[in-house]
C-alpha cells in the first residue's frame, strides 16, 4: 500500500462528502416546517427579521452556496434554536462526552467480547462455550432501552453500587458505557469465536502442531492474527456506530452528549445543527473504515490495495 | 537391524454421534533406517489417519486409539504424553502434507515459520536458526533463499511451497519423514521434481520415509516396501517387487490392472466395480467382499487370517492361490 493509495483514498472522499452535504442540505429544507415554527405563532415582523438575520429569506441555492463557503472555512454556522451558540461550539462541547462514552463502550466490547469468544473457542461445545454464547444472543436481541433501565435497577437501586445517572466521576461512567457496549460485546464474542474456530481447522494449524509447537504458541502466534480479522473489520463500523448511536443511552442516563442534539435538531428543523452533526458522523464513519482498511494490510500480507 | 518405527495392530476409531467409524482397524508395519514405505489405498482407506494418529495429530475425541503399539526408539507413541509427542514431532519425525497451498501460515513470513522447528527443538537463537534455515532452503533448490525467507507464502507457487514444507520438515534432520500425498496437488512435471528431491535428500541424510499415496506409479518409483490398505484394514504388505510382480491379493491385482502402464497396449482400463463400504456398517467379514470377483463363501463373515509368503510378504485373503 503506497502513498498513492492513501492520497487516492482521501481524494475519493471529497465527492462523497460533497454529495452528503448536498443531500442533507436539501432534504432537511424540503421537510415541512421551519426552525421558527412554534405552537404560539411568531408575529410576522419578528419572523421576517429572524429570517433575514439567518439569511433564510434568500433563494435556496444562494443559501446553499453560502453554507458551502462557510464550510470551506470549517464554519458550521449558528444554531437556529440555541440562540447565541454556533454549531462549532455545540459540537466542541458535547462531542467529547459522546466520544468518551463511545470509547469506553468499545473497550468494554473488546474486553468482554474477546475474552468470552476466546474462551468459547478454546473449549468449544462445553459450558465455557454455551454460557457466553447464550448470553451473547441475549445481548444482541435485547435493546438498549431494556438493558439500561434493568442495569440501573440492579446495580443502581437494589445494590446501590453505582450512580443511576449523570456523567462526572468515573463510577457514573461505568453503567452507561456498559449498557452501550453490551450489544457490541456480544457481536465481538461471536465473531471472535467464529474466527478462531475457523482458523483452528486450517491446514497450517495442523502444520504448526506437526512441528511440535505448544498449544499456547499455536494460539498466539499462528491463530490470533487470522482469527481476529473478522473482529477488526467489524470494529470500524462499530466504533462509528457507538459514537453516533448513543442517543438512547445518553437519554436513559441523562448524559449531555451529542446524540440528543442530533435528534432534537432534526425535529426542531435546526438546519445548521442537523448539517453539522450529520457531516461529523459521516467523517467519523469514513475515518473508522479507513483505519480498518489500513489495519487489514498490516494484519494480512495478502491484502494489497492498488 | 532394529526397525526405527514398529507399528503393531493399530486400531483407531472415530466415535461420532452417528456411530463408530473404524478408520484404522488392525494395521501393522515397520520400517528401517533409510527405507521408504509406500502406503497405498483409495480415499478413505485410512492411510492418513494411520499416520496422523501415530503422531497424535487428530483430536481425541472423536478419535480413540482402541489398541496397538507404535514403537519409535523405545517410546510407544500411542501411549506417550502430549508433551512427549510434541518433543518428537517436527524433531525426529517430521511430516509434510498434501496441500502445499494451505499448509503454510499465510500471515507469517516463510522465515518465521521455517525457523520454528529449530528454535523449538534445538534451542538455537533466532539468528542461528535463520542461518540454518537458509541452508535448508538452498538444499531444496530455492534460488535466492535469503529473500525467500522474507517472503510470504502467497508469493510462491504450489511446487515452491512444497519445497518450503520439505525444507521446514528437514531442518532438524529427522529420522523419519511422513509424506502424506506430497505431490497429489501438483502438476506432473513438478511431481517428478519433488519426488526426485525427496529421493536425493533421503540418500544424503539416511532418513526413512513413509509415503502415503494413491498413485501406484509414485510408489513403484519410490518405495522399498508397500502396504496396501482398504477400508481401514491392511490387505497386503511386502517389498515393492512382491506387490507389483507377485501380488497375492485380489484387491492389489485389481488396483494394478486399473493403472495405466507404458509397456502394454493402450486399451480400456478395467475399473474396480462398486465403491468402498461405509466404515460404520462393516460386518466381520472382508470389506472388499462385495466388489471382489473371486470371493468365496467365507469372505462375507470372516476376515481372513494372515498368510505369509516369502520373507515379510503378507496377505489377507481366503484364497489359497490367486488365479492369474
Amino acid at each position: 500500500m503506497g502513498l498513492g493509495y492513501l492520497i487516492k483514498r482521501v481524494l475519493t472522499m471529497v465527492p462523497v462528502f460533497f454529495a452528503v452535504v448536498t443531500l442533507v442540505f436539501f432534504t432537511i429544507r424540503f421537510a415541512p416546517g421551519g426552525p421558527f415554527d412554534e405552537e404560539r405563532r411568531v408575529p410576522p415582523e419578528i419572523l421576517e427579521n429572524l429570517n433575514k438575520k439567518y439569511h433564510l429569506d434568500e433563494p435556496l441555492y444562494q443559501q446553499y452556496f453560502r453554507y458551502l463557503g462557510a464550510l470551506a472555512h470549517l464554519d458550521l454556522g449558528p444554531s437556529f434554536k440555541h440562540s447565541n451558540r454556533t454549531v462549532n461550539e455545540i459540537i466542541a462541547e458535547a462531542f467529547p462526552i459522546s466520544f468518551e462514552l463511545g470509547t469506553y463502550a468499545l473497550l468494554w466490547a473488546l474486553l468482554i467480547g474477546l475474552f468470552a469468544g476466546g474462551m468459547a473457542a478454546f473449549k468449544p461445545n462445553s459450558l465455557f462455550d454455551y454460557i457466553p454464547m447464550s448470553v451473547s444472543i441475549a445481548g444482541i436481541c435485547l435493546p438498549t432501552f431494556v438493558i439500561g433501565p434493568l442495569s440501573i435497577l440492579l446495580f443502581g437501586l437494589w445494590m446501590e453500587w453505582l450512580p443511576v445517572a449523570g456523567w462526572d466521576e468515573w463510577p457514573s461512567k461505568i453503567l452507561p458505557s456498559l449498557t452501550l457496549g453490551f450489544a457490541y460485546a456480544a457481536y465481538v464474542s461471536r465473531l471472535t469465536r467464529g474466527g478462531l474456530m475457523e482458523i483452528r481447522n486450517q491446514d497450517f494449524i495442523r502444520t504448526a502442531r506437526a512441528k511440535g509447537l505448544k498449544e499456547s504458541t499455536i494460539l498466539i502466534k499462528h491463530s490470533l492474527r487470522g482469527g481476529l480479522l473478522p473482529v477488526v473489520s467489524y470494529l470500524g463500523p462499530a466504533f462509528a456506530g457507538l459514537l453516533s448511536g448513543a442517543l438512547v443511552t445518553e437519554t436513559i442516563f441523562n448524559i449531555p452528549g451529542l446524540g440528543r442534539f442530533f435528534i432534537q435538531s432534526a425535529l426542531n428543523r435546526d438546519y445548521t445543527v442537523v448539517m453539522g452533526t450529520a457531516l461529523l458522523y459521516f467523517t467519523l464513519i469514513f475515518v473508522c473504515n479507513f483505519i480498518v482498511d489500513v489495519l487489514y494490510v498490516v494484519l494480512d500480507p495478502r491484502v494489497r490495495y492498488e | 537391524m532394529a526397525p526405527i518405527l514398529d507399528v503393531r495392530n493399530l486400531k483407531a476409531h472415530f466415535h461420532t454421534r452417528r456411530g463408530v467409524v473404524r478408520a484404522v482397524d488392525g494395521i501393522g508395519f515397520s520400517l528401517e533406517k533409510g527405507e521408504t514405505l509406500g502406503i497405498v489405498g483409495e480415499s478413505g482407506s485410512g492411510k492418513s489417519v494411520t499416520q496422523l494418529s501415530i503422531l497424535g495429530l487428530l483430536p481425541t475425541p472423536p478419535l480413540k486409539i482402541e489398541s496397538g503399539e507404535a514403537f519409535f526408539g523405545g517410546l510407544d507413541l500411542l501411549k506417550a504424553s502430549p508433551a512427549e509427542l510434541r518433543s518428537v514431532r517436527g524433531n525426529k519425525i517430521s511430516m509434510i502434507f498434501q496441500e502445499p497451498m494451505t499448509s503454510l501460515n499465510p500471515y507469517l513470513k516463510i522465515g518465521t515459520q521455517l525457523i520454528e522447528p529449530l528454535t523449538r527443538h534445538r534451542n538455537l537463537t533466532k539468528k542461528e536458526a535463520w542461518a540454518k534455515a537458509v541452508v535448508s532452503l538452498e538444499k531444496v533448490g530455492i534460488a535466492d533463499a535469503e529473500s525467500a525467507m522474507n517472503s510470504y507464502p502467497h508469493e510462491f507457487s504450489g511446487g515452491m511451497r512444497q519445497r518450503v514444507m520439505i525444507a521446514m520438515a528437514l531442518t532438524t534432520d529427522p529420522e523419519l519423514l511422513i509424506a502424506d500425498e506430497p505431490t497429489t496437488a501438483l502438476d506432473v512435471t513438478v511431481q517428478a521434481q519433488i519426488l526426485d528431491l525427496l529421493k536425493a535428500l533421503q540418500k544424503e541424510t539416511g532418513m526413512a520415509i513413509i509415503l502415503i499415496t494413491h498413485d501406484l506409479g509414485v510408489v513403484a518409483g519410490m518405495s522399498d516396501r508397500v502396504l496396501v490398505m482398504y477400508a481401514g484394514k491392511a490387505f497386503e504388505y511386502g517389498t515393492t517387487e512382491d506387490i507389483f510382480y507377485r501380488s497375492q491379493h485380489p484387491y492389489t491385482s485389481a488396483l494394478l490392472r486399473s493403472t495405466p502402464r507404458l509397456d502394454t497396449e493402450v486399451g480400456s482400463l478395467p475399473p474396480i466395480g462398486g465403491s468402498p463400504p461405509d466404515l460404520m456398517r462393516l460386518t466381520g467379514g472382508c470389506p472388499f467382499f462385495e466388489r471382489c470377483t473371486v470371493r468365496v463363501n467365507d469372505c462375507k463373515e470372516i476376515f481372513p487370517e494372515v498368510k505369509t509368503f516369502a520373507d515379510s510378504h503378507r496377505s489377507y485373503c481366503h484364497l489359497k492361490e490367486l488365479p492369474q
